[in-house]
């Protein structure tokens, strides 16, 4: 332990000690790569619903096959739906980094419009094929359609919950460190979301309706 | 291990080294994911390819690019943003899911294929 010694400076009669193992942790410093672990598991949730999509899509039980039953313009409408409330989620991310709390607000509202509309259709979607009879009970394929799909819009969903109540509570607070932190990591969840979306209308929609 | 490497660690905190977005970036990254979806739209509903592998390799291609740029353009992942966990977690959470889905598939397919004989292999069994 030679190496103290240097640690005196020359003239000085009491040697500074430092606890190595000390260093800042700003409060809340360790949320954003625990709220990452978390949208990676979900993630992991997803793709076992993607594999489950791609072993059972092909089993119609002799009922209606996706080239059937998707309307691929509707999908259209929703993808753009909700690549324009990334790029509004994006706009309301700068307002807050430049503390205009009116500014904020206004861009999560919109965000939270487009992605209401974006449920919307989804549910109104839902709606037309269980009225045409392709329920999830009536084959493998609709089955793991609706699992997949319907589980990407209660994240949606969730999403947007979470949204108004972070608005409530950035009208209320401002934007306050806290209210930053929870607003980045609904920033993270929402352009999951958009990401997973990515595979959904890819691997169910576009290839289902070309097989 | 000397005592003034220590000392340096023990400056070092955790605060405010989560990437963000400028206006640019957004911009760029939305007018990316744009071009990247309506081209895979185009191509399925006009028809354009008649080869369909080609259209769903194309597609797929597609769909991989426009997960990176929202994964760099929207999420912001990169290797400085918490010392680099975001994106070891990242490439973890990716390779997980190849093996999930090209297990499941591969595995399912292979079942599919050899568990439900047919009339060709029911005559050659003894």
């Amino acid at each position: 332990m030679s190496a103290l010694t240097h640690t005196i400076a020359p003239g000085s009669r009491t040697p500074t000690y430092y606890v190595a193992d000390e260093h800042a942790h700003a409060p809340g410093g360790s949320t954003y790569i625990g709220f990452w672990i978390y949208v990676m598991s979900d993630c992991l949730i997803f793709a076992s619903l993607f594999a489950t999509y791609g072993v059972l899509g092909g089993n119609y039980a002799a009922g209606p096959a996706p080239k059937d039953i998707f309307e691929l313009p509707i999908v259209a409408v929703n993808t753009t739906m909700l690549l324009l409330s990334s790029i509004t989620y994006g706009f309301a991310m700068l307002a807050m980094e430049r503390n205009k709390v009116s500014a904020t607000l206004g861009w999560l509202a919109v965000t939270a419009l487009f992605g209401a509309a974006f449920v919307g259709i989804e549910l109104h979607e839902f709606a037309g094929l269980i009225h045409e009879g392709a329920t999830p009970q009536r084959s493998a394929f609709l089955s793991s359609f609706f699992t997949l799909v319907g589980t990407h819009g209660l994240h949606v969903t969730s999403g947007l919950v979470w949204m108004v109540v972070l608005m409530a509570q950035v009208a209320s607070k401002g934007l306050v460190e806290a209210n930053k932190r929870r607003l980045l990591c609904l920033s993270m969840f929402w352009h999951f979301l958009d990401v997973v979306w990515i595979g959904v209308f890819t691997f169910v929609y576009l290839l289902g309706v070309l097989r | 291990m000397s005592h003034d490497a220590h000392i340096e660690d023990a400056g070092h905190g955790h605060t405010d080294d989560h990437a963000h977005g400028t206006l640019q970036s957004y911009l760029i990254g939305f007018g990316l994911s744009v071009i990247l979806t309506a081209i895979p739209f185009w191509l399925v509903m006009s028809g354009v390819i008649a080869n369909k592998t080609v259209t769903a390799l194309t597609i797929m291609a597609f769909a991989g690019v426009q997960i990176i740029v929202h994964i760099i353009y929207f999420l912001h992942v990169d290797f400085r943003s918490e010392r680099g966990w975001t994106a070891m977690a990242l490439i973890f959470t990716v390779i997980i899911l190849f093996i999930t889905l090209s297990g499941s598939l591969w595995v399912m397919y292979h079942l599919d294929a050899n568990m439900a004989p047919t009339a060709a292999v029911m005559r050659d069994m003894p």
